[in-house]
């Protein structure tokens, strides 16, 4: 009807032919964007779900390998990425009120940030390759049917997360950790020796394999089924209705007790056999949720490279700047995961 | 009829279209590249049809030789060696189910009835993003030949092992549900064909982003939420589906692919995983996805019984509604699929009774429908024969559906041929035949050419009748006990494995039926009018087939139900609008011809 007329009186250049209002056009963008937003973020549910579930079954797992990774370069990255989300958001600002050369600087500031985060992002991930706790099987703590299958890496894996744990828990907590340093070195003996160190810690795994006995045995309904091609003895299989079962009937009080035992942290000998053998789940969801979240900076560096080049030709202003604004929605996304993902997987306590 | 109808477009008016004018969307921009690098929403549907039918063609005949194989116990017909003949059984009903699922039945009615058909109701000229649309496409149909490349190499692999020097290893028997841990630990190629999968998933992804925005954005002055067609509704509610589903299935194979090739072990008991915790990211998204199955088939079959059975829908508000609520009940049902996987009994007694109540929308929904027959001037024309072998199908499919959501029931059926007719019922006897009927109800406006009615019954009836001899018997095999997925049988099950061979080759040639009267009437079809059937949603407002742009100006939004200023016109057998009382369509119309 008349709008049409109106739009062949202006020849937007980019007004598609299928809109009736440049406004009209650019809610439609934002909108598509936010419902692709919430995709991601569904995308990434999956991840934080598959967290939630281990961290929920292990929680003195997450206490104790979270210590493996870097909290200061989590925090600058951190740090990083906040600073380029807020040029990013600045940027969209200039691009709406036309100010080509200020949209210019913010956009290569903001795409520094990206850089800036993927070579953090990449000392940290040599660090891990360095001291074998990459993904995947090359992990030292990798285990299958509850054995080792690095044996010969895990002491030096171990020594560094003992390093690490001990330069970030400082000097309040470091006598306690020296106890636990000890109690490591004597257990990475015994395993080298093929052999059990007899403690009162495994006296007191073994109450709690009991009192986890006796809850199932309460519980009306029979035991979760073996998965039987796999042998792994003595191991209940994983599962959700795992839950409140394994660790001593509930995940708090394992955390409580070593806390009541004067632990500021949660050491290896203080895991469970079964404890142990699931250490290398937490570096390999570590990988794949940062591993994605990379991916997705990557992209997102990809298009502001894009609309860095599209401002250079001067293509926005304050009548049409979409592009510019979409991709900022989606650098935040990626800021905004990531600021879930620091304290989930560097701030365990 | 006596009155020989005009060979020659005709407008709503019943005016000819003048030929040399008639610039409609086939013709409009000749060449291959107009086609393939079209942006038209409706030449991206028809795009969408070539390719979605070859995959169904395809799944088809998979399904064939799946029957074939079943017709008596014992090896595959082509192979005296059992272990072989199970190899192939094990490919063949993953790559029909997987092509079936992931290719035809998903995309089917929102990809190529709606992406034609929604746009136009809406009274707009494309969709939100038409860019995005034709990038869809490409990614369906890139995914779509990857999947089938790698799925059909492991077929030829088994019949032709020296070929795997050839090409290399291939195919995929894990069945469409990827299950770990025998999906990380088998031999065949899981890794590509996942890949395959999550690549569709984009394709199913971005349609729905699309379709969300072009709902919200382009719906026309004067067309409220509750004032759309209900197809638009069905589309709206399916998208909504999509885009919740489909990211947790891209995250859940890429995990699968990270677990095959990176040795990641959150799936694999043996390293510690939780293979429990595949199923349910699985059905997460793959319970949703049986109701981005079968909810647009819902509105389709709103608008067709409506239209044939010349009476307003009855119960509008609360169809429109009903499909909101099973897109969102769908989500909280997804452990259904897991009563016998150990999950706790408390989980599954929330399941079966959430699952139970999907019953009541779905109800709704039906008991609408048949209010909306009652009392109608009922047209038994081929869409509307489809549409009540829906209703019938449908209600027999969700009936069964309480049976399976039973927990004690479950535990007997779980895994035999009545969870297999079961889900036959609601996604073949359900979707396939709400598709059928919205391709011969849209055809006329797609195509420009009317089809033959007796041969478009011919081919519904034929295939109703395949279809319940194929699968009704397989309800009683399944609680005698016969398993599903089985490439042999003990002796007893035969006789019901031979009705249902039976049954599937009746099925097969009521389809073939229904694409000769497709093929048939492009070539030899009748010009069709604007409105064969005297339907008021908007895309009858304008000529078949439509210009490129759909209408030179946007017919003001109507009651899409309401039939009554339609009279039908011998002259050009359709029905036409009085140009007297329709000033603003006639001034469109006017525009048109100037």
């Amino acid at each position: 009807m008349t709008t049409i007329d109106a739009h062949h009186d202006h020849h937007d250049p980019n007004l598609a032919h299928h809109f009736d209002t440049p406004e009209q056009q650019f809610s439609s963008a934002k909108l598509g964007m936010w419902v692709f937003l919430a995709t991601e973020i569904l995308m990434f549910g999956g991840l934080f779900c598959a967290y939630a579930v281990y961290r929920g079954t292990h929680p003195e797992v997450f206490l104790y390998a979270h210590h493996f990774l870097d909290t200061f370069w989590g925090a600058f990255n951190t740090v990083v990425l906040i600073a380029s989300s807020f040029t990013m958001a600045w940027g969209v600002r200039a691009a709406q009120l036309g100010q080509r050369g200020l949209l210019i600087l913010l956009l290569v500031l903001t795409l520094l940030g990206g850089f800036g985060f993927m070579i953090v992002k990449t000392i940290e991930y040599s660090a891990k390759w360095e001291h074998a706790t990459f993904v995947g099987p090359i992990n030292a703590f990798y285990s299958m049917d509850g054995s080792f299958t690095n044996e010969d890496k895990l002491h030096h894996a171990l020594e560094y997360g003992e390093k690490k744990m001990h330069k970030k828990i400082g000097h309040v907590a470091a006598a306690d950790a020296a106890i636990g340093l000890q109690d490591t070195t004597a257990e990475v003996m015994h395993l080298e020796e093929g052999d059990h160190a007899v403690s009162a810690r495994e006296q007191a795994e073994q109450e709690s394999q009991l009192i986890a006995e006796v809850e199932s045995a309460a519980n009306d309904r029979p035991a979760p089924p073996e998965h039987s091609d796999i042998s792994r003895p003595q191991v209940a299989p994983a599962g959700l209705s795992e839950l409140f079962q394994d660790v001593g009937g509930q995940p708090e009080p394992f955390v409580a007790v070593a806390a009541a035992q004067g632990h500021a942290v949660v050491t290896w000998d203080m895991l469970t056999d079964r404890g142990k053998s699931l250490v290398s789940q937490f570096f390999q969801i570590y990988f794949m949720m940062t591993g994605l979240h990379g991916i997705h900076v990557l992209i997102g560096m990809a298009l502001i490279a894009w609309i860095l080049y599209r401002a250079l030709l001067g293509q926005f202003g304050p009548k049409y700047y979409t592009p510019v604004d979409l991709v900022g929605l989606y650098w935040h996304l990626v800021d905004l995961i990531w600021i879930f993902l620091f304290p989930l997987l560097y701030l365990i306590h | 009829m006596s009155v020989i109808p005009k060979p020659i477009a005709t407008d709503i008016f019943g005016k000819p279209v003048d030929e040399l004018h008639d610039d409609n969307y086939l013709t409009h921009g000749k060449g291959i590249l107009s086609w393939l690098l079209t942006l038209d929403h409706k030449r991206i549907g028809l795009m969408y049809m070539v390719t979605v039918l070859g995959a169904f063609f395809l799944g088809g005949v998979f399904a064939l030789l799946v029957r074939t194989e079943l017709i008596n116990p014992g090896p595959m017909f082509f192979s005296d060696n059992m272990a072989e003949s199970n190899d192939f059984y094990n490919q063949s009903f993953t790559l029909h189910g997987a092509v079936m699922v992931f290719m035809f039945i998903i995309p089917a009615i929102p990809a190529i009835l709606g992406n034609f058909v929604l746009p136009i109701m809406l009274g707009a000229k494309d969709v939100a993003f038409p860019r995005l649309n034709l990038l869809s496409f490409y990614v369906y149909l890139g995914g779509g030949v990857f999947f089938v490349w790698i799925l059909g190499k492991g077929l030829l692999n088994v019949m032709f092992p020296q070929l795997v020097e050839v090409w290399g290893g291939g195919g995929l028997d894990t069945g469409w549900t990827f299950y770990t841990p025998f999906s990380t630990d088998s031999t065949s190629a899981v890794t590509a064909a996942v890949a395959g999968a999550f690549i569709l998933g984009f394709s199913s992804i971005l349609t729905g982003v699309n379709f969300i925005a072009s709902i919200h954005m382009l719906r026309p002055k004067g067309m409220g939420w509750f004032k759309m067609p209900l197809f638009l509704w069905a589309l709206y509610a399916t998208a909504v589906i999509q885009i919740l589903a489909t990211p947790v299935l891209a995250i859940t194979l890429l995990l699968l692919i990270a677990e095959r090739t990176l040795g990641v072990g959150i799936f694999d008991p043996a390293l510690g995983g939780d293979p429990i915790l595949f199923q349910h990211f699985f059905w997460f998204y793959s319970h949703p996805a049986v109701y981005i199955m079968i909810v647009p088939a819902f509105g389709v079959i709103s608008e067709v019984i409506s239209v044939f059975s010349r009476k307003h829908i009855f119960g509008y508000a609360f169809i429109a509604c009903s499909s909101l609520a099973i897109a969102i009940l769908g989500f909280l049902v997804w452990g259904h699929h897991m009563f016998t996987s150990g999950q706790s009994a408390m989980l599954s007694a929330i399941f079966s009774f959430i699952t139970m109540s999907i019953a009541i929308p779905s109800a709704i929904k039906v008991f609408n429908w048949l209010a909306t027959m009652y009392k109608g001037n009922i047209i038994l024309s081929t869409p509307m024969i489809y549409a009540i072998g829906f209703i019938w199908l449908f209600t027999i499919g969700g009936l069964t559906g309480i049976f399976c959501a039973t927990l004690s029931v479950d535990l007997h059926i779980h895994d035999t041929y009545f969870i297999v007719a079961h889900f036959h019922y609601v996604m073949v006897g359900s979707t396939l035949f709400a598709f059928l009927a919205g391709m011969h109800y849209w055809w006329p406006k797609m195509f420009g050419k009317m089809y033959s009615e007796k041969w478009g019954i011919i081919g519904a009836v034929l295939i109703f009748i395949g279809f319940n001899v194929t699968f009704f018997i397989q309800f009683i095999a399944g609680t005698q006990g016969m398993p599903r997925r089985y490439a042999t049988y003990p002796e007893q099950f035969e006789i019901y494995h031979q009705i249902s061979t039976l049954g599937s080759y009746i099925l097969a040639i009521g389809l073939f039926v229904a694409l000769g009267v497709w093929v048939h009437s492009l070539f030899a079809g009748r010009r069709a009018p604007a409105n064969p059937w005297g339907a008021n949603a908007l895309e009858w407002h304008t000529t078949s087939p439509p210009p490129h742009a759909n209408f030179d100006t946007a017919p003001p939004a109507t009651d899409p139900y309401d039939f009554e200023d339609w009279q039908w016109n011998d002259e050009v057998q359709g029905y036409v609008l009085d140009e007297a009382t329709h000033p603003g369509e006639a001034r469109a119309q006017a525009t048109k011809h100037s």
